[in-house]
């Protein structure tokens, strides 16, 4: 018996696992070539699961910026901005960030996660309330656990049980803070923002958006779903990241709130990590110039992304609700997904597996994300691809297959 | 009835209505490590329990909580502060 004893459950689970094919957890790519393609054991992949929305990885004009970040500004900046200070980077990135969201305030973070953390942990403090969404990224359910507010959870998209949720902590004392996500990481969906903003009018919560994945792909000028639904008003923070879209790593917080620049001494995961190096700054603020000089890489993705929801959906697959750069197959069981997905892989095709507990409602899924970088031909072959070993596992109906048959085989 | 009789009348209810199958369940029993509730069912199971009773658990108060005796004395107290 050592200290590891304890994950003995969770090994017998990952040993089965990976058991069943390769191992999700340790894929190992030789290399990665472009936004959409890699090679694995010395084969091609294409690259269907990576959250690189507008393919901004390889852009020259980012690259560039990095590259010449690195060689003035050196390599990193050892320690955090209260110990280090700040770089004329951190100042304009946040000053980059502000302008483009039209908001007055904005606080740059090591990662996304870590904005999570530490807006939500700082934010409402004991006697508080958070409100936040069942379906919940993990960096949210981590960030309020991390504080000392009370913390409440309503039905995923479902703005009158947020209400209901509201109502029974309605005479307590303390601020309240709704906490919702622009697209849902899982299935792709959206919150209902305008009826969660009516709500947060109604009762005079402070509301939260963390548009991690709808930046760059939701909205006029690509803010997210703020501005798509027409609430940016009604939105007190905005939570964001740079892992996605921008195409590089690093997180944010922004706000019109008076005072807001307190946080910066007062919340830990910003106080205490080291900031983000040079050149990623360069590369993220070049990738935030190219997202609004480039207003046709967001169409390619809505174009991108109808073009594989589509094909899916008309194989008979169950999807997500809304066509969103997230585009999530619902699998009968995990056995399936393991088949499937390692058979996918086999044929060149990575995308992400996902299992419970990490899914909503006990959902096994075969996640991918598309990328304005796509090719409408690569795409079509992913769907090709799908389609045939869909049929051969039997979760594709066939016409000239006996399906029972072929589930039956995949469940043994 | 007594409250505690109806609370844990709710909590069996409840658990019974997230695991879909009928529970043989004590004061002693463990919510996690004798039903197999993971992480996620536990705030399922606590959703639901939220209904019945009309009443806010936060999550920060259930983290204590390990049978159904902790789980009773923790609504009894939630009870207790909105009076
Ligand atoms: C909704 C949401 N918030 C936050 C994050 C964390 O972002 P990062 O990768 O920058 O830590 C992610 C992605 O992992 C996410 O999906």
């Amino acid at each position: 018996m050592t200290i590891l004893a304890k994950f003995s459950p969770l090994r017998d689970t990952y040993v089965s696992l990976k058991g069943q094919g390769y191992d999700p957890f340790q894929l190992s790519f030789d290399t990665i070539t472009s936004p959409t393609e890699g090679t694995l054991n010395g084969r091609p992949v294409l690259l269907l699961g990576t959250n690189n929305y507008l393919g901004l990885t390889y852009d020259p004009a980012c690259i560039d910026k990095a590259v010449e970040a690195v060689k003035t500004r050196g390599t990193g900046t050892t320690g955090s901005r209260i110990a280090n200070g700040t770089y004329e980077g951190h100042a304009a990135l946040e000053a980059s960030l502000a302008r483009f969201y039209g908001r007055k305030h904005a606080m740059v973070f090591t990662t996304g996660y870590q904005a999570n953390l530490g807006v939500l942990s700082t934010l409402a403090g004991k006697g508080d309330h958070l409100i936040i969404d069942a379906d919940s990224h993990a960096s949210i359910y981590d960030g309020v656990k991390l504080g000392n507010a009370a913390v409440h959870r309503f039905r995923h998209n479902d703005p009158e049980d947020l209400y209901k949720r509201l109502r029974r902590i309605e005479g307590e004392p303390g601020d309240k803070l709704i906490v919702i996500e622009g697209i849902y990481s899982m299935m792709g969906d959206c919150a209902p923002l305008r009826e969660i903003a009516a709500v947060k009018r109604e009762t005079g919560a402070y509301l939260l958006v963390d548009e991690a994945h709808s930046l760059g792909v939701l909205g006029a000028r690509g803010r997210g779903l703020a501005e798509a639904a027409g609430v940016e008003a009604d939105v007190d923070f905005i939570v964001g990241t740079f892992s996605k879209s921008l195409g590089s790593v690093g997180g944010f917080c922004l706000a019109d709130l008076d005072g807001f620049d307190i946080l910066r001494v007062a919340c830990r995961p910003y106080m205490f990590t080291a900031s983000l190096p040079p050149s990623v700054v360069a590369s993220t603020l070049e990738a935030l110039n190219q997202l609004e000089l480039q207003p046709e890489l967001r169409l390619r993705l809505r174009a991108n992304a109808q073009q594989l929801y589509s094909g899916l959906e008309s194989l008979g697959l169950e999807l997500g609700p809304h066509v969103n750069p997230i585009i999530s197959i619902t699998m009968p069981n995990p056995e399936a997904a393991i088949a499937f997905w390692s058979r996918l892989l086999e044929a060149g095709i990575y995308l992400n597996l996902s299992l419970p507990p990490a899914t909503p409602n006990g959902r096994s899924l075969l996640r991918s994300s598309i990328s304005a970088a796509h090719t409408p031909a690569q795409i079509d072959r992913a769907i090709a691809t799908i389609a045939a070993i869909g049929r051969d596992l039997g979760v594709v109906p066939s016409a000239d297959m006996s399906e029972t048959r072929l589930r039956r085989s995949v469940a043994e | 009835m007594a409250q505690s009789a109806v609370i844990r009348r709710n909590i069996v209810e409840s658990l019974e209505a997230t695991v879909k199958r009928p529970l043989e369940i004590a004061g002693n029993t463990k919510i996690a490590a004798d039903l197999g509730l993971d992480s996620l069912a536990i705030m399922d199971f606590i959703m639901e329990l939220e209904d019945r009773l009309d009443l806010s658990i936060p999550l920060n108060r259930i983290a204590e909580v390990e049978t159904i005796d902790d789980l009773v004395r923790t609504i009894e107290e939630l009870k207790e502060d909105a009076k």
